[in-house]
């Protein structure tokens, strides 16, 4: 039992089955990756634990309660926290604003009408948040306008937002895709740091063969909408099915 | 002070400067001059500036925070207006009782609009606001307006809850239980604070200066300045930001954690008490509500007021529902007896033509004018009025020699 139980997951959009018959243990504290070709159902999955699509079968059990039917906000209080392909951040407001809303989430609640309060009053949110600002290396950041970052900047206000809510697990989609070389090395480092130094399961779901093996402890091979193995790093590497399913095929395309 | 910073309290200062010298500022030029016609000094025209202020706030917080344009605010504009008529008739003159039916009668319905129509954004979000404003204009111009006594009593709702197309109107025989039914001579009693008759004024002479201070004037302004007060909160608040986080990106908003559908909706809410407050004031000064409040021309207006002031910014509504209001109080009153006083130095033909050219926009035609405003607003200055004046204020700075120190807060590139 991990701390993400994955059981007969099953998902069809009209007469395209993406999702087949998944069953995926992610265990605690540990690096998941999935990968697979396009089209192999991994974003449907993702989509499936967050609460953004529910599968037509099967069973999500997160810490031992199931997040099916639970609305993308309910998943998220529960401890998932989930980074977006594109980078997904609050572009209008400031980078300590971004900061300051994943803390008031993490201690009000999904809503507290806190209109009379003054934001900047409230030390408690404005401290944490520059504490995950200085973690992030960002502090000096922290008045410019989010939307005017760079691409990997952005990238790492959204990962540090996640993290200011301490989430027990943390998805990623493809953190890196669309990014220069030194964005996805900075990204790679990044994330090993925050492996390293808190008590947090990773998922990833990555393109980038590299970024997989620098990070993964474990990994899935989805393919077709089902899971074909899994492994660790070095055997995933020489498992001639993978190799015909998926490496072959991405080495071909670099 | 009050809970605001320096920024916001200067601000709120001069708000209450501009309002309360307002009988002054407005009467700039002598009584009887030519440019007589530009003083909007008079009691009707300040206390249309004041509740469209409040209209216009109130609007800002839901479309400038949340980017949520309601094409149908005009029905809390309406059922606050008849909530408050209602209040007159049964119980009593007071204002304030009538202006506390006023909220929660808009509130009410907020909430029961706000909950539908919140389950769409963008342009369905505006056409269903609209399809329920013109519900309820329609409710009140025949539904609600008919004789609910039955065909032979001349009771309370002879002409039914709303009064149909001439509006609902005091009359003699209205109850008013708390209150006096008739006053001294005979006549309907009119709306009043403790006393202060809403429509009593007193008028000051400084040579060829007259000027008039309105006691529902300075009412509808103290609401205003409060209304104003609680705006600046709310837009500093973690709720605003939550606000403006739902504008910036409701995606990100749901996967952080946050239930963005009830931070709308009670902005939805908030907004509409607004309108609901507004409404209440336009009864309070002149006791009389028509179904014409509730028509979607009404609620086109305050979208109006809000993005010629400038969205999202604190002051830019008050502003943009002063500038309509001038507009079509001073412009409309113009006509061409006027002009031919103005252009009288011209030769005739020439004056004729100047008379020819300009006609068009004044009068009945001040729509045209505020038209081509409006349009030269968006094109030139998206952020309205306040985004000119912080351009004038910047080309001011400019010229001084000084050097560029962060003041802690950097406004966003444009």
């Amino acid at each position: 039992m991990g701390i993400l139980d994955i059981k007969n997951v099953g998902k069809r959009f009209g007469g395209l089955q993406a999702l087949g018959d998944v069953n995926l243990s992610v265990a605690e504290n540990s690096c998941h990756a999935i990968i697979g070709p396009n089209g192999a159902g991994k974003s449907t999955l993702l989509n499936c634990l967050v609460g953004k699509l529910i599968p037509d079968t099967g069973s999500v059990m997160f810490d031992g309660k199931s997040v099916l039917g639970r609305k993308p906000y309910e998943i998220n209080q529960m401890g998932i926290s989930r980074v977006f392909q594109t980078p997904e951040i609050f572009g209008d407001l400031s980078v300590m604003e971004n900061m300051m809303i994943p803390c008031f989430a993490k201690r009000d609640g999904a809503f507290t009408p806190n209109a009379f309060r003054d934001m900047l009053k409230d030390r408690e949110i404005m401290q944490r948040a520059e504490q995950m600002l200085e973690e992030m290396g960002m502090a000096d950041a922290r008045h410019d306008n989010a939307a005017t970052m760079s691409r990997g900047n952005k990238r790492r206000l959204e990962i540090g937002m996640c993290l200011a809510q301490e989430p027990r697990l943390l998805l990623l989609d493809e953190p890196t895709a669309g990014m220069a070389r030194a964005d996805t090395n900075n990204t790679i480092d990044l994330l090993k740091q925050i492996k390293d130094e808190r008590d947090i399961t990773i998922a990833i779901i990555e393109h980038d063969m590299h970024v997989v093996f620098s990070l993964a402890e474990r990994i899935t091979v989805l393919a077709q909408g089902t899971p074909l193995v899994e492994d660790t790093p070095d055997k995933i590497k020489g498992h001639p099915k993978v190799r015909e399913a998926y490496l072959g095929e991405t080495q071909d395309a670099a | 002070m009050l809970g605001l910073d320096k920024k916001d309290t200067y601000l709120l200062l001069f708000v209450a400067a501009l309002t309360m010298l307002a009988p002054f500022l407005l009467n700039p030029f002598p009584e009887g001059s030519a440019m007589a016609q530009f003083n909007a000094g008079y009691p009707d025209l300040m206390q249309r500036f004041v509740i469209f202020g409040v209209f216009a706030i109130g609007f800002n917080i839901l479309f400038g925070l949340t980017g949520y344009l309601s094409f149908g605010h005009a029905a809390f504009l309406g059922v606050g207006s008849y909530a408050a008529m209602w209040m007159f008739k049964l119980f009593g003159m007071n204002v304030l009782p009538a202006l506390g039916l006023s909220l929660v009668m808009s509130g009410l319905f907020a909430v029961l609009i706000g909950y539908i129509s919140l389950r769409r954004s963008g342009i369905y979000f505006s056409i269903l606001t609209l399809a329920f404003a013109m519900m309820s204009y329609s409710l009140a111009y025949s539904v609600l307006a008919t004789d609910m006594d039955g065909p032979d009593r001349q009771g309370l709702l002879q002409k039914g809850l709303t009064g149909g197309e001439t509006g609902l109107q005091l009359t003699l025989e209205d109850p008013r239980i708390f209150g006096e039914q008739t006053a001294g001579a005979g006549n309907i009693p009119v709306p009043n604070l403790f006393g202060l008759e809403m429509r009593s004024a007193a008028e000051l002479n400084v040579g060829d200066w007259v000027f008039t201070f309105s006691a529902g004037y300075y009412f509808a302004a103290l609401i205003m300045l409060l209304s104003f007060y609680l705006s600046i909160r709310i837009f500093r608040s973690p709720f605003g930001m939550m606000l403006r986080a739902i504008k910036s990106n409701q995606q990100r908003l749901n996967y952080t954690g946050l239930n963005a559908k009830p931070y709308m909706l009670t902005a939805f809410v908030v907004s509409g008490m607004y309108a609901g407050l507004a409404g209440g004031l336009m009864a309070s000064m002149d006791p009389l509500a028509g179904p014409e409040r509730m028509f979607w021309t009404a609620s086109g207006e305050v979208v109006l007021m809000t993005i010629l002031g400038g969205v999202g910014t604190l002051i830019g509504p008050v502003l943009g529902a002063g500038a309509i209001k001038y507009m079509e109080n001073i412009l409309s009153k113009i006509n061409s007896d006027i002009l031919h006083q103005w252009f009288a130095f011209l030769p005739d033909g020439l004056e004729d033509f100047v008379i020819t050219l300009i006609y068009p926009f004044i009068g009945k035609g001040w729509h045209l004018t505020l038209g081509l405003i409006f349009m030269a607003v968006v094109i030139f200055l998206p952020g309205g009025l306040v985004e000119g004046g912080q351009r004038i204020a910047r080309m001011f700075k400019r010229k001084k020699p000084t050097t560029d120190t962060p003041d802690g807060k950097t406004t966003p590139a444009e």
